[in-house]
């Protein structure tokens, strides 16, 4: 039997793989992507925690979610595109423009 | 009605300060006489209505708004007719509308802005100098107070191109600070001792209390007043400033440094009568400065060669009998003078101002001569103002001088009654000398080519003074001389003094009268005097100058007053304020704190800008490291 915990460990995880994957990749589009992993990790203990008190509020709360994530990877992937046509790059360490 | 009398030159300073630069000559020269005329006729209506109720209830008031209530403490907006401010209003409107008249032939060669620009001054000093003696309580008078000290600096440096004018009018600003700071400071004694300040509560209180036989809070607080007066009346210690203000246009001197601003210091006095009688010390003190005042600026006034400096310290030394009048208790008597004197001392300036017209610009004595057949009016109206202030019997100034000194004589002060006659003597001796050096003998320069005599609005300016300056004196003939004293009469209730000074307890008229043609003689005495050294023999004036050349020196530098003050505190505190408040203070304490902060800031910041690496990963890390440690925070609880 799958039970609350279950859904609760495997978000955790995901959310994990999602965090280090935002660290350690040196590719924005990959850390884009890590971000959406992060963002559904999150969306599956709304979704987990919602059926088990029977309640509609965690759906209706990842409908949101997923409304801003794409609004976010649209916007996301649009700034990319114009950093790599600024640097012909696309690692973020080489976008440190904005420091001291 | 009281309020549209002062609204009514506030409305002409309006039109002219903001229209003035479109407006002609002709436009802003109507608008600001116009108001001054409205106003005059307001004020005579006025006085008409106040003369035509019973004695006892001669006032006339009139609420406009609450200014300030906080507390205890209420100043409301009011105004307030009584018999001594309607003889003001008449002088101020009267002799006013008469110099704005004579102003517009007199500034003639200004152009329009700075003409309007004149006149927007003029309009707004009168506004002032009604507020002053209309408001009812010490907060209102004290708003036209400093009122009429900006339009007299504003009008001393009108010129203000000129150096020396500039000069003139902050040494008039700053001098009578000096003199506001004691006023200001009395009328907060006032306020603490009475619980009010307005001039009828304060005059009933302080009426319910015994006179102060030793010097306590009321010598303190009338002493404190005096120093405002002394300030804005050009009084000793604070004279110093009126002669200068002669760098300004000369109506200007006449209608401001003469006629009304000046006596702003009898005024208040007068207004506070009760309260002044009530302090014994003080109105001692009054009188003696008042004395030595009158005999000082005499003495300077026999060997200044600048026409308007003659006339200069002629006027302070009036205003010193004006003080001595006030200081022996004869209330009457000094608002007499000082209405009297608005008429001849305003029609002397005028004159001399329609000498330097003629001469175009000239001031210097030695350089004029002469002129009497040139510019006949002139020379026949100055020749009464000359008479009037000299003390001849049956002009205006014979009158009101002889109430003072036989006043100060009635009340016991021989001392200070032979100082008033020295400068009656005096005050002979330099008109004349003025007149004679001016008017008769050679013409020492040949150079005015347009010699011309007064135009219309200055004539008639000088013919309606000088004929003021004939009778204005009627109004207060003593009773010795058929007359009913009925200045002093009308004045009375005014001054609510209902305490000492028993003048007229010994009102011997033998006394009187002895006095009178030792004063008479003494007048006479002294145009001989002027006309022996500056009409027949020249070569005496010179050999007494020669002879006398050390305190002839002295005089010229006015007895090196400005030299003393210099030393004695402007050099001080430019010295304090150099090497102490501006080498010390501003350049270590207030910029080293100010530049200080910043440097902490700055050293701050370099250490501080280090973690602002710009990489986004970094960032992401701090934030991921942020939420854990809150999070983990709350965790832990």
């Amino acid at each position: 039997m799958v039970g609350l915990n279950h859904y609760l460990v495997l978000s955790g995880v995901l959310f994990s793989i999602g965090t280090a994957g935002v660290f350690v990749r040196r590719n924005l589009i990959t850390i884009l992507l890590s971000i959406e992993i992060m963002l559904n990790a999150v969306n599956l203990t709304f979704v987990a925690f919602g059926r088990a008190l029977g309640s509609a509020d965690g759906q209706i709360m990842v409908f949101f979610v997923m409304t801003v994530a794409a609004a976010e990877a649209a916007v996301g992937l649009a700034i990319v595109i114009s950093l790599f046509r600024h640097k012909e790059s696309l690692n973020p360490d080489s976008f440190t423009g904005l420091r001291w | 009605m009281l309020l549209l009398i002062l609204l009514l030159p506030f409305a002409g300073f309006l039109i002219n300060s903001t229209q003035g630069r479109r407006l002609s000559k002709g436009v802003s020269g109507a608008v600001a006489c116009g108001a001054m005329i409205g106003s005059f006729l307001l004020s005579a209506v006025s006085v008409w209505r106040l003369v035509a109720m019973p004695v006892e209830e001669r006032a006339i008031v009139q609420t406009v708004f609450t200014w300030i209530a906080s507390g205890d403490f209420t100043a409301p907006f009011t105004l307030r007719l009584d018999p001594l401010s309607s003889v003001m209003i008449l002088v101020i409107t009267g002799i006013g509308s008469l110099i704005h008249i004579y102003s517009t032939a007199y500034m003639h060669e200004e152009r329009d802005p700075e003409y309007a620009r004149y006149f927007s001054y003029l309009n707004l000093f009168a506004a002032f100098m009604l507020t002053l003696v209309l408001g009812s309580n010490f907060l209102i008078m004290f708003v036209g107070w400093e009122g009429v000290g900006l339009c007299s600096y504003l009008l001393i440096g009108f010129w203000y191109e000129k150096k020396s004018a500039s000069d003139a009018g902050k040494k008039a600003f700053i001098v009578n600070r000096v003199g506001d700071f004691g006023f200001v400071l009395g009328v907060f004694l006032a306020f603490v001792q009475f619980g009010t300040i307005d001039f009828q509560e304060i005059a009933h209180a302080v009426n319910a209390m015994g006179a102060e036989a030793t010097f306590g809070t009321l010598s303190l607080m009338t002493l404190l007043l005096f120093v405002g007066a002394t300030g804005k009346s050009a009084q000793i210690p604070l004279y110093v400033w009126l002669p200068d203000a002669m760098e300004g246009p000369t109506p200007v001197s006449a209608l401001i440094h003469a006629a009304t601003m000046v006596t702003a210091g009898v005024y208040m006095i007068g207004r506070n009568a009760a309260l002044f009688s009530h302090a014994p010390q003080t109105l001692e003190i009054v009188a003696i400065v008042g004395a030595a005042t009158a005999l000082m600026a005499g003495t300077i006034g026999l060997v200044q060669n600048d026409i308007k400096r003659v006339l200069a310290y002629s006027t302070v030394s009036q205003l010193g009998y004006m003080f001595l009048a006030m200081g022996v208790g004869a209330f009457a008597g000094g608002i007499f003078h000082l209405y009297t004197h608005a008429f001849f001392k305003a029609l002397l300036f005028l004159g001399s101002g329609a000498v330097i017209h003629a001469l175009a610009g000239e001031q210097d004595l030695r350089r004029m001569g002469g002129l009497k057949r040139e510019l006949p009016i002139t020379y026949w109206t100055f020749l009464v103002g000359a008479l009037a202030i000299a003390g001849v019997p049956g002009l205006a100034g014979f009158f009101s001088k002889d109430e003072i000194l036989y006043r100060t004589y009635a009340a016991g002060h021989p001392l200070l009654w032979t100082m008033g006659l020295v400068t009656a003597l005096l005050t002979a001796v330099y008109m004349f000398r003025l007149v004679f050096l001016a008017f008769h003998g050679e013409r020492h320069s040949h150079d005015h080519h347009h010699l011309h005599d007064a135009p219309a609005p200055m004539a008639v300016a000088l013919i309606a003074l000088a004929a003021g300056s004939v009778v204005a004196g009627y109004a207060g003939l003593p009773a010795i001389l058929g007359g009913g004293d009925w200045f002093a009469t009308f004045l009375e209730p005014s001054f609510h003094v209902e305490i000492g000074h028993e003048a007229s307890a010994l009102d011997a008229h033998g006394l009187e009268m002895t006095l009178m043609v030792i004063s008479i003689g003494v007048a006479l005495a002294g145009i001989a005097i002027a006309a022996y050294f500056f009409l027949t023999r020249p070569a005496a004036a010179d050999a007494m100058a020669e002879r006398f050349a050390g305190p002839r020196r002295v005089l010229s530098n006015k007895y090196y007053v400005d030299e003393i003050y210099d030393a004695a505190i402007v050099q001080p505190i430019q010295i304090v304020s150099r090497e102490g408040l501006w080498k010390v203070v501003d350049a270590t304490l207030i910029d080293g704190t100010v530049n200080g902060v910043g440097r902490l800031v700055a050293g701050a910041a370099d250490v501080i800008k280090r973690t602002q690496t710009g990489s986004v990963r970094a960032y992401a890390a701090s934030l991921f490291f942020g939420v854990v440690a809150v999070l983990g925070y709350y965790l832990w609880q």
